[in-house]
């Protein structure tokens, strides 16, 4: 095992001073791009995700579209300045081509792909900042963006981390915690459907720890769902407002 | 058994009634309750209760007044832009009221790339390769000569026509032809060209504003303004 | 460069799959296999002289070759200390009539890295034996080549790798005239190894609510949801949903099925890891 710069873990209080079960400051808004059918921004803690949403909109080339529902396209991506060392390559990794598609089966379960046969969405993905837990902001980003373009879904995703550190399930791991911790496992969860989405665990955890971890993943999940609900609140209760009157 | 309130705001997911209720709009059955697809309002009807989306592209339904551009000319109709999520189809059959015999005439004669039409939805078949058909055989449907077409956002368009057709009688006054098509496409006719362009302007205030009270006094007060400033 | 929800040529008739269904609810297969039974298994190791380590996996008629090859590199430089582990797979365009010529798309990437994270973090492979003075590290490449697909790739790609491995002889370090470090492939030991610790990946698929180890291509096409779980010892080294969407009561039973599967795999490599 790596030693950490600096102790991940004292007397239960974490390097950033958080306790185990507590996430980072979750920053979002709806609507930031304002060209886009949907969009959102997404931080949690240093690490921010802004992701954006085009379509439903005629497939090019034709032949590549589906004749009972339409193709969902999604590219994550970190931005080349996003990285804390050094400057990360723009060429999509082997790393972001497997997020990237992870995340499109994350958001395909959710949406009704099967009411836009012929036609795309898009979902495009940026890390403008890293510090671990980048694609778990991108796929909270996502759904929103997605709700935000009117895209039919059956829920929202969120996504979370969990991850071990000196023994020690903790939710929401930074980029300190993800490097010299004892693996992690992200986490796309369905808050009204309580269903994963997302799953993928990179460490070597007991079953305990992981069934552990699961129910430390659905708490934050639960968390930042409602921080979500309140970002799509703040933009469509004056919609709302400007239907009905106050 | 109904989980909302009227007018709340509800999101993806959100339960709205037991599956006995009548529920009504982008709604779907999970274990025998009816849940949200999408961000909207619920509506308390008289025996149902309706979802209306506040975002996204236009989903056609069935009798909707379209405003659309023809994009593309096929063997027996043409390709319409209606700015759903695919193209319209208006077949020949649905365009013309006398019989043409297509070896002779070509169909350019009809309707072109780059016409604008207004035309109803006849019928949405998601299974079928062109899902929006549309049809020119009704009243006041057909080619658009002159005149101009507003673009907004598709759910604003319920704020373009106001409350019991308020907004929209307030815009009439100016004497133009307005056509509000549900794809947000606003067609709008003025005898002085000059009043279309203030028309257009006046409508994508609504669009930018619609979130302001007593939109439609100012709006009112805008055109009252207007036709002075024409008098003098 | 996105990814793209996969054109439907992958085709299975809408009756087929619907029996398919019907046959799981009531917790049957279209193979006759049980839930829990996985295909008949074949493992061969040193299928390739050329290789440094070689296996060939057959799992039912899905058909996996892993080469290993060594070579010497720098290693990461946050594990200054250890070999590096390079997993790469290509499904060929042999697999399936499906497959085409090209680099490796992301379903091959993901195979991959699945694959890689479960060696990783095991302790299978002594990664602090690797490395090689003068600031250099073993190398281990580790080529996956799916010959055929009839489904569950990962459970046999994994199976060939450590297999693979196992097989694998390290070729001595010497230093040439100029003081450089190179390998002597004329004399070669076993690459350090703990096997008690492999790495067994175990998929679980899940149809009309019904979880089944081991998926065939036809139940691939059918699939509500897929997770596989890589297990060493009484860890879980690696973890991923790859299709679809499953509950928590869900998790946790498809995790006890892969534990049961795990031992199913362990008895195949029986013979080539030894008693040790």
């Amino acid at each position: 095992m790596k030693k950490p710069p600096v102790p991940l873990l004292q007397n239960g209080v974490r390097a950033d001073g958080r306790l185990p079960d507590q996430m980072r400051e979750v920053k979002i808004s709806v609507g930031v791009v304002s060209n886009a059918d949907g969009s959102a921004m997404v931080s949690y803690g240093a690490t921010t995700a802004v992701a954006a949403v085009y379509g439903p909109r005629e497939m090019h080339p034709r032949h590549l579209s589906l004749p009972d529902r339409g193709v969902m396209r999604v590219r994550y991506h970190m931005a080349p300045f996003s990285t804390k060392d050094e400057r990360k390559s723009p060429t999509p990794s082997r790393r972001e081509i497997e997020i990237s598609k992870v995340l499109r089966e994350a958001l395909e379960p959710a949406v009704l792909l099967e009411q836009y046969p012929r036609s795309r969405i898009d979902v495009f993905i940026e890390i403008i900042q890293a510090d671990g837990s980048t694609r778990v902001a991108s796929l909270t980003a996502a759904s929103l963006a997605l709700a935000d373009a009117g895209i039919y879904m059956r829920d929202l995703v969120v996504g979370v981390s969990v991850g071990l550190v000196d023994g020690v399930v903790v939710l929401d791991l930074n980029g300190l915690e993800d490097n010299y911790g004892e693996g992690d496992l992200p986490v796309g969860y369905m808050p009204n459907l309580k269903r994963f989405v997302l799953l993928q665990l990179d460490g070597a955890w007991k079953r305990e720890v992981f069934l552990q971890a699961l129910n430390l993943a659905v708490k934050g999940a639960e968390y930042v769902y409602q921080i979500a609900r309140d970002a799509l609140k703040n933009k469509y209760m004056s919609i709302a407002e400007e239907i009905y009157g106050r | 058994m109904y989980f909302v309130t009227p007018r709340q705001l509800i999101f993806p997911g959100d339960v709205i009634a037991t599956a006995d209720k009548k529920v009504e709009g982008p709604v779907y059955l999970d274990n025998g309750r009816y849940r949200s697809l999408v961000v909207g309002l619920v509506e308390f009807r008289e025996d149902s209760v309706v979802i209306v989306p506040l975002e996204g592209t236009y989903r056609p339904k069935k009798g909707d007044v379209v405003v659309g551009y023809v994009t593309d000319v096929l063997a027996t109709g043409w390709e319409v832009d209606v700015r759903s999520f695919m193209p319209a189809y208006l077949p020949v059959s649905e365009a013309l009221h006398k019989h043409v015999d297509l070896e002779t005439t070509p169909l350019t004669t009809f309707l072109n790339v780059g016409d604008v039409i207004v035309a109803k939805v006849k019928d949405v078949d998601l299974t079928d390769e062109y899902p929006i058909v549309l049809t020119l055989r009704e009243e006041k449907v057909g080619k658009v000569e002159s005149g101009t077409v507003v673009d907004i956002a598709p759910v604003k368009i319920p704020r373009v026509i106001g409350k019991k057709g308020t907004m929209l009688n307030t815009l009439l006054e100016l004497g133009c032809d307005i056509v509000v098509g549900q794809n947000g496409r606003i067609w709008i006719k003025c005898g002085d060209p000059r009043d279309e362009v203030f028309l257009a302007s006046l409508i994508r205030k609504i669009e930018l504003e619609s979130h302001v009270m007593g939109l439609t006094d100012r709006v009112k007060s805008e055109i009252e303004k207007y036709k002075e400033s024409k008098q003098k | 460069m996105a990814s793209v929800s996969p054109y439907a040529r992958r085709f299975i008739s809408y009756l087929r799959r619907e029996q398919i269904k019907r046959l799981a609810a009531s917790k049957n297969r279209v193979d006759g296999r049980a839930l829990d039974q996985t295909r008949e298994i074949e493992i061969k190791t040193g299928v390739v002289k050329t290789a440094d380590g070689s296996a060939e996996v057959k799992l039912g008629k899905t058909h996996v070759i892993a080469g290993v090859k060594v070579g010497l590199g720098q290693p990461f430089p946050d594990a200054p200390d250890e070999g590096v582990l390079v997993v790469s797979a290509e499904v060929l365009p042999h697999a399936s009539p499906y497959t085409e010529v090209g680099p490796p798309d992301e379903s091959a990437i993901e195979l991959a890295r699945v694959v890689d994270r479960g060696i990783r973090h095991c302790g299978y492979v002594d990664f602090k034996k690797l490395a090689v003075e003068g600031g250099k590290a073993y190398v281990l490449w580790v080529d996956l080549y799916i010959i055929n697909d009839d489904g569950n790739l990962v459970d046999a790609a994994n199976l060939a790798s450590v297999a693979a491995l196992k097989n694998t002889q390290l070729p001595a370090v010497v230093k040439d005239e100029s003081g450089a470090v190179k390998l002597d492939r004329n004399n070669k030991s076993p690459l350090p190894l703990e096997t008690s610790k492999v790495p067994v990946a175990v998929s679980v698929g899940k149809i009309a609510n019904v979880l089944f180890l081991d998926p065939n291509f036809e139940e691939e096409l059918s699939l509500d949801g897929r997770v596989t779980f890589t297990i060493s010892e009484d860890r879980i080294v690696a973890a991923q949903k790859t299709l679809g969407y499953f509950t928590q009561p869900e998790l946790e039973a498809a995790l006890d099925l892969a534990i049961k599967g795990r031992d199913r795999y362990l008895e195949a490599l029986k013979s080539i890891l030894g008693s040790s």
